[in-house]
């Protein structure tokens, strides 16, 4: 597979700047997931962005486990340099009683529309971020359509009244 | 902007006066401009825009819950259906997904027709694109011109796979069937008619001074607020900023072949457009090179527990029958993990991220649509500019709904 | 509306079938769509109009983007339970005589989305005239609808009334659901009417008046 090394150090500088902002990382199939406790997430990104210039954050997506794991939820950010052109992946995992985490939309404008849809698709509050409302369900709906215990079919057939 | 700037009041007593002299005008989901599904609530003093909401949601397909209860063959032919223009480049991104967490090496001719038929899908995008981009911006000829030579990209992608908007032709592990024959003569026959095509179109529209001043200054965004907002594409490459995933993180074998990455500086709607009409020049060298590469070879990688057997095979021998009844009935476990796989598809970075627990359906499928990254830069490009220039830039974007709402 | 069919009615029949096919024909050779296209059907429905396959020839010359304009919506994509009040809202809006047209899978059943997102048929909002399978449909098959659909126009009658349900789904209408004028015959009836099924009259059930 391909070659980790560069973004290994990349790791390394994150624990050199502050230990305990890698919680645990992975390195597999030529990619690296970097565990963040959430309180740490926005001051990781700042460092990765604007000092290792990772100034691209290709995708913010979430995950959900399954209702009977703890912690349930993931969030994940795929970061991107358009200069060195290496990704990183940082992941956060958030308890289904405390769905929080802090927003970056401060720091890549980017990150406003994929966290409302995380908000949509899966219940994770990001705090702080400007306008946290759905996004592509209806802004009626109820329940959060990605959860694993959301069925396929939803819960009503549908009907115009 | 034309002559006429100079005898305008300046813009921003406009943008500062209160909201009762504002309009709020809903364009709304069904209309002609809006490629697709999308409403636009606009906030209008007189014809300027103050303020341009996007509201999406209007295509939701739920398709990334649907990945997760069918099996990884299966979910191909959902990924046809997302970016319903760039079939071909979805179902890259997906099979390139899968094979990244088996692990499975591609053969030589598989990729080259993989490479081959992604550029030729991205020419027939971008001609859907010219032409609606014209229609919308009044140029109605140029439609029918773009999909004339669209009808023949997708005779040959018919050819190939039975589909013409809906192949699902790649196949985790290669193809779906070997090309059938006469096809290189067909795709030779293509190759020698599109450029004598082009020039046509760049008569019909690139020289025409009235296009020129409805897309010039139109649309503006810089290189950092345009990494800032995540574009990519010919969005980005139309601000200035030097990024082709196909040079720079490159997959199925593209830095063997030989193309520029076409970049503008002005960021503006004409910049994004000469970029695509550039593309479409350089898509069409690398075609001609993927054919003349195209050797008799395998199709399908090496593992039989994943990649359907040949047809005759599976009726001579019992290993093959038992493989084929296993993969179509069960399907095959992918070993747990995640990855996260970006292409360059036509309207920019198309990236799946597919979670696997170790079982037949993946865990989580996530795509990450080129189209909505774009959208979110409209109000961005398109405040301060009149209604009618709100119509070019959403051309210029290249959004497609289904990519957008998924 | 109402004034036409109700002199219609009091002529007599060979006038009337000879106004019938003068009208039948008229309408059929220009029916012009709304577009409504939604998704990948939509991208069929404008290789349908471009130069290849000319739906102009059949008469759709030019798509209306203002429904007010238009005889015929296809429905080319999935529809999506957001949108579908979008979709009734249009459907509303075209004038009579309207038809609608359903294309490709997804919006004549649901498609291959069987989901919590997906209105599982479009006619479960508005009267189909004609389904069209496929996914998407070629363009010849959607050139094929718009001919079914020809043919269905020229069974029409003038006499055919537009504007009110016919008696027998009059019949149906529960007492107390829609606004009724004082005076007239719906009243007494709904006064003294029994609770019924309510279903909404598709057009497929419309019968000659005569």
């Amino acid at each position: 597979m391909a070659d980790t090394t560069v973004l290994l150090e990349y790791v390394e500088k994150l624990k050199a700047q502050n230990a305990a902002w890698v919680a645990d990382f992975k390195d597999a199939r030529g990619e690296v997931s970097v565990y963040v406790p959430r309180e740490f997430v926005g001051d990781a990104c700042r460092f990765l962005k604007f000092e290792q210039n990772f100034d691209m954050l290709a995708d913010l997506c979430g995950t959900d486990r399954g209702p009977e794991e703890d912690p349930r939820f993931e969030v994940l950010y795929h970061l991107f340099s358009t200069t060195h052109h290496n990704r990183i992946r940082l992941k956060v995992l958030l308890s289904e009683d405390a769905p929080n985490v802090e927003t970056v939309t401060s720091i890549w404008k980017t990150a406003d529309w994929h966290e409302r849809e995380t908000y949509d698709m899966f219940g994770v509050i990001f705090d702080g971020h400007p306008d946290l409302r759905r996004i592509l369900l209806p802004s009626d709906f109820d329940g959060h359509a990605l959860r694993k215990d959301y069925p396929l079919r939803g819960y009503e057939p549908y009907s115009l009244s | 902007m034309s002559v006429l700037e100079e005898n305008l009041p300046n813009q921003d007593e406009f943008l500062d006066q209160s909201l009762e002299s504002q309009m709020t005008l809903s364009m709304g989901p069904q209309h002609p401009s809006t490629h697709g599904v999308l409403r636009l609530d606009l906030r209008l003093d007189g014809e300027l825009v103050v303020k341009a909401i996007p509201d999406i949601g209007y295509l939701h397909t739920g398709m990334e819950k649907l990945f997760e209860y069918k099996k990884y063959q299966q979910g191909i032919v959902i990924t046809d259906r997302m970016d319903y223009l760039n079939p071909l480049g979805n179902n890259l991104a997906y099979v390139m997904a899968a094979e990244k967490l088996l692990g499975l090496e591609i053969p030589e001719r598989a990729q080259v027709i993989r490479v081959m038929f992604c550029e030729l899908q991205r020419i027939a995008s971008h001609m859907v694109w010219l032409g609606t981009h014209a229609l919308d911006i009044g140029a109605m000829s140029a439609f029918f011109y773009c999909f004339r030579q669209r009808e023949k990209i997708l005779n040959l992608i018919e050819a190939a796979s039975g589909g013409r908007m809906t192949p699902s032709y790649f196949r985790i592990g290669g193809l779906m069937m070997d090309l059938p024959a006469g096809f290189e003569r067909r795709c030779n026959q293509f190759l020698e008619d599109f450029p004598a095509a082009l020039d046509m179109l760049n008569t019909l529209v690139t020289g025409n001074t009235i296009w020129q001043s409805r897309t010039q200054g139109i649309g503006l965004i810089s290189a950092e607020e345009a990494i800032d907002w995540g574009l990519t594409g010919p969005c980005l490459r139309g601000s200035g900023v030097d990024l082709d995933l196909r040079r720079d993180n490159p997959y199925t074998g593209y830095e063997t072949y030989d193309f520029n990455v076409c970049i503008e500086q002005d960021g503006d709607v004409w910049a994004r457009f000469l970029v695509r009409m550039r593309e479409l020049r350089e898509s069409w060298k690398i075609v001609t090179q993927a054919v003349a590469r195209l050797k008799p070879g395998p199709i399908k990688a090496d593992a039989p527990k994943v990649v359907l057997p040949d047809r005759d095979d599976m009726r001579k021998h019992m290993d093959s029958l038992i493989h084929h009844f296993l993969i179509v009935a069960e399907g095959f476990n992918i070993p747990e993990g995640e990855v996260y796989m970006p292409i360059e598809g036509s309207k920019g970075e198309l990236g799946v991220y597919m979670k696997s627990d170790g079982g037949p359906k993946p865990s989580r499928v996530h795509v990450r649509g080129p189209s909505f990254i774009n959208l979110q830069a409209l109000p961005v490009m398109s405040e301060g500019e009149m209604v009618a220039d709100v119509v070019a830039i959403i051309g210029s974007l290249d959004i497609v709904l289904g990519e957008i709402d998924r | 509306m109402g004034l036409e069919n109700t002199l219609f009615e009091s002529l007599p029949d060979v006038i009337t079938v000879k106004l019938d096919a003068v009208v039948n024909w008229a309408r059929k050779s220009s029916l012009w769509p709304a577009t409504f296209g939604l998704a990948c059907c939509a991208i069929e429905m404008m290789n349908t109009v471009s130069s290849r396959n000319d739906l102009s020839r059949f008469g759709a010359e030019t798509f209306r983007a203002s429904p007010r304009q238009a005889d015929v919506m296809i429905v080319s994509g999935r529809v999506s339970r957001k949108m579908a009040p979008v979709l009734r809202r249009i459907y509303d809006q075209m004038p009579e005589p309207k038809w609608v047209i359903s294309m490709g899978a997804c919006a004549t059943s649901g498609g291959v989305f069987d989901n919590y997102a997906i209105v599982q048929g479009v006619d479960k909002i508005v009267p189909v005239d004609v389904y069209v399978p496929g996914c998407p449909p070629r363009p010849e098959m959607l050139v094929h609808a718009i001919m079914m659909l020809q043919e269905k126009v020229m069974k029409e009658s003038v006499k055919d009334r537009r504007d009110t349900y016919e008696e027998e789904s009059r019949q149906s209408i529960v007492p107390g659901t829609l606004p009724v004028t004082e005076g007239t015959a719906l009243e007494e009836k709904s006064k003294t009417a029994t609770s019924r099924p309510y279903t909404i009259p598709s057009r497929h059930e419309r019968r000659r008046s005569s």
